[in-house]
């Protein structure tokens, strides 16, 4: 009988196989793998070094923000502001740049204003209990205003002495001829899944999603890991913004306009939970990846770029109805 | 009472609650034993939770004092109940659905290895210690499961595991058998007896006369705040406990 109890103890329940067999990211994986082969054979364009480098690079901006919002959105929250605060970041490095201060100095104000902001917005929602919808959507449209206060609502594009170092920082391809912003997604996916898979703290962001009011009671520090999570997420839109100014060469205060759409789009549709508990750093990447090849498709096929919404919408309702059919299934 | 004594964990003298005019628990003392189970009934409002959670640390005491081990016992928040080994097992189990049988049960308290800021968590250790912790509790649970996927019977199994990871003298249990079914009941009976057995004072809130006759060795019944009957399972029946959480039977000794 002992020996019995232990064996059903030590056992694992779920194999490897059919563990990433019920994992949405894994699903999201082959719908790209297959767009991909599709687009191929379809179109002369899609294959060719230029089109892959262009998606790749695409992907990053969304894919970065993407993996800090995927902090926020396992605890249960979620952050509207990323694309404002993006915004700003990318303005702030550009005046205090354009001002004739370094690169340095540039990148750590721009740090500094992201986490502020994150602070901001994390205080707000765990020490005095606003909805994280009304804060992030006050900050949204307070960036915003903010970035266009800082440039007076000008184009900037010359970043003084450190010009030159800023465009190479984001425009260049430092190993094996890809991407800079490609391996800078890659290092912080990395940083991303092992924080949340090794880490202490990344074991309480899933246990604050899964049940708050639980985490609490075990005596998980709940307040201090959520107004953490929102400086992550500002922390994610302001390195995005640092190096896609880098790589544009210019600022203008509507970069990142509409921009917190794509990135709960990927965020979700490589298998995150809104309702909190469930999300991983691969999972935002191919989420990003797979927006990133729809709209890359439809300028290849053809299509009206006026649909481009409807597709990408569509596919988030599509990722929420597989999470549903999910979930009856094992409640039968 | 008379008989054999046996150590007592914890003491309760003439302790009282009021929340402005409100007497929640009045004048009540007792004494809790190590490896005894003693129920704890009443009607709601009768000052159950009150009591249960002035021992948790929730609540400070208006009157009285507790000692635990012959010292007094202060407690300013739940965590330093938790410190003296006084566990509670909430109600609702305090449980997050999204994670591991180990990872709720080390929740709060993981395991970790390595040095410096690159410790990470360790996951082997904690489904070995989990899985050995199941195995006492003689509950087929596995570690590696997610809590999602169990039966009521399991899940309680994680959070009484969780009582046992430090040395707990006390564990407090919040009407643990409310909302499960009958063979998961017999289940959590079984569970509350091994922590009998090694040892633990084991307080068990209950509305449900049958589990408490199985299980518990003495019984407190509570009512409007007083306690009304402190007295072994074997010279008590449900009949006069009934009586007495009604207030048919007015008190005895």
């Amino acid at each position: 009988m002992a020996v019995t109890l232990d064996q059903t103890i030590a056992q694992k329940q779920h194999s490897f196989l059919s563990r990433m067999l019920s994992s949405q990211t894994f699903w999201v994986v082959i719908a790209v793998i297959l767009a991909c082969l599709f687009l191929s054979v379809a179109t002369d364009a899609f294959a060719t070094q230029k089109n892959l480098y262009n998606i790749t690079r695409n992907i990053t901006f969304v894919a970065i923000v993407a993996l800090g919002m995927t902090f926020v959105i396992i605890t249960g929250g979620i952050d509207l502001s990323v694309g404002s605060v993006l915004c700003l970041c990318s303005m702030v490095l550009a005046v205090t740049m354009h001002a004739g201060y370094s690169i340095e100095v540039g990148i750590l104000a721009t740090i500094v204003t992201a986490l502020a902001i994150g602070a901001f917005n994390g205080m707000l929602i765990a020490y005095l209990d606003f909805p994280p919808f009304v804060v992030t959507l006050g900050m949204l449209s307070v960036a915003r205003s903010l970035a266009m206060v800082a440039s007076n609502n000008t184009v900037v594009f010359q970043f003084g002495p450190d010009h030159d170092k800023l465009l190479a920082l984001g425009g260049g391809a430092w190993l094996f001829g890809i991407a800079n912003p490609v391996l800078y997604m890659i290092i912080l996916a990395l940083i991303t899944g092992f924080i949340l898979r090794w880490t202490k703290f990344g074991r309480h962001i899933f246990a604050i999603g899964g049940n708050e009011h639980a985490a609490t009671l075990t005596g998980v520090p709940v307040r201090q890991i959520k107004v953490a999570v929102y400086m992550i997420s500002a922390l994610s839109a302001g390195l995005a913004g640092i190096i896609e100014t880098g790589w544009l060469g210019a600022v203008t205060t509507n970069i990142g306009t509409g921009m917190e759409l794509q990135v709960i789009a990927a965020t979700v549709i490589g298998g995150a939970n809104l309702a909190g508990g469930v999300g991983t750093a691969l999972g935002a990447i191919v989420g990003a990846a797979l927006i990133e090849v729809i709209r890359n498709s439809l300028g290849l096929l053809g299509i009206n770029a006026f649909w481009q919404g409807t597709f990408i919408g569509g596919a988030i309702i599509l990722a929420v109805l597989f999470d549903r059919i999910r979930n009856f299934r094992r409640s039968d | 009472m008379g008989g054999l004594r046996l150590v007592s964990v914890l003491e309760l003298a003439n302790i009282s609650k009021h929340f402005g005019a409100i007497q929640a628990v009045n004048d009540v003392s007792f004494t809790l034993e190590a490896g005894q189970v003693v129920g704890l009934m009443g009607d709601n409002g009768a000052g159950k939770s009150t009591l249960v959670k002035m021992i948790a640390g929730n609540f400070r005491p208006s009157h009285g004092t507790m000692h635990l081990d012959g010292k007094e016992l202060i407690l300013h928040k739940p965590a330093e109940a938790r410190q003296h080994g006084i566990e509670i097992v909430h109600q609702d189990l305090a449980l997050c659905n999204n994670l591991t049988a180990a990872a709720n049960v080390y929740l709060g308290r993981e395991l970790r290895r390595g040095i410096g800021p690159l410790r990470i968590l360790d996951y082997a250790a904690m489904y070995k210690r989990a899985g050995q912790l199941f195995a006492e509790l003689k509950s087929e649970t596995r570690p590696r499961d997610l809590v999602k996927q169990m039966s009521g019977g399991q899940r309680q199994a994680v959070a009484i595991a969780r009582t046992m990871l430090s040395q707990a003298k006390i564990v407090l249990m919040d009407e643990p058998t409310a909302a499960i079914s009958v063979r998961q009941v017999a289940e959590v009976l079984n569970l509350i007896r091994h922590l009998r057995d090694q040892g633990i004072a084991v307080v068990l809130i209950s509305h449900r006369m049958p589990d408490v006759f199985d299980v518990a060795d003495r019984v407190i019944v509570m009512r409007r705040g007083r306690k009304v009957a402190d007295k072994k399972i074997a010279s008590s029946s449900p009949e006069e406990v009934t009586g007495l959480i009604t207030g048919a039977i007015e008190q005895v000794a």
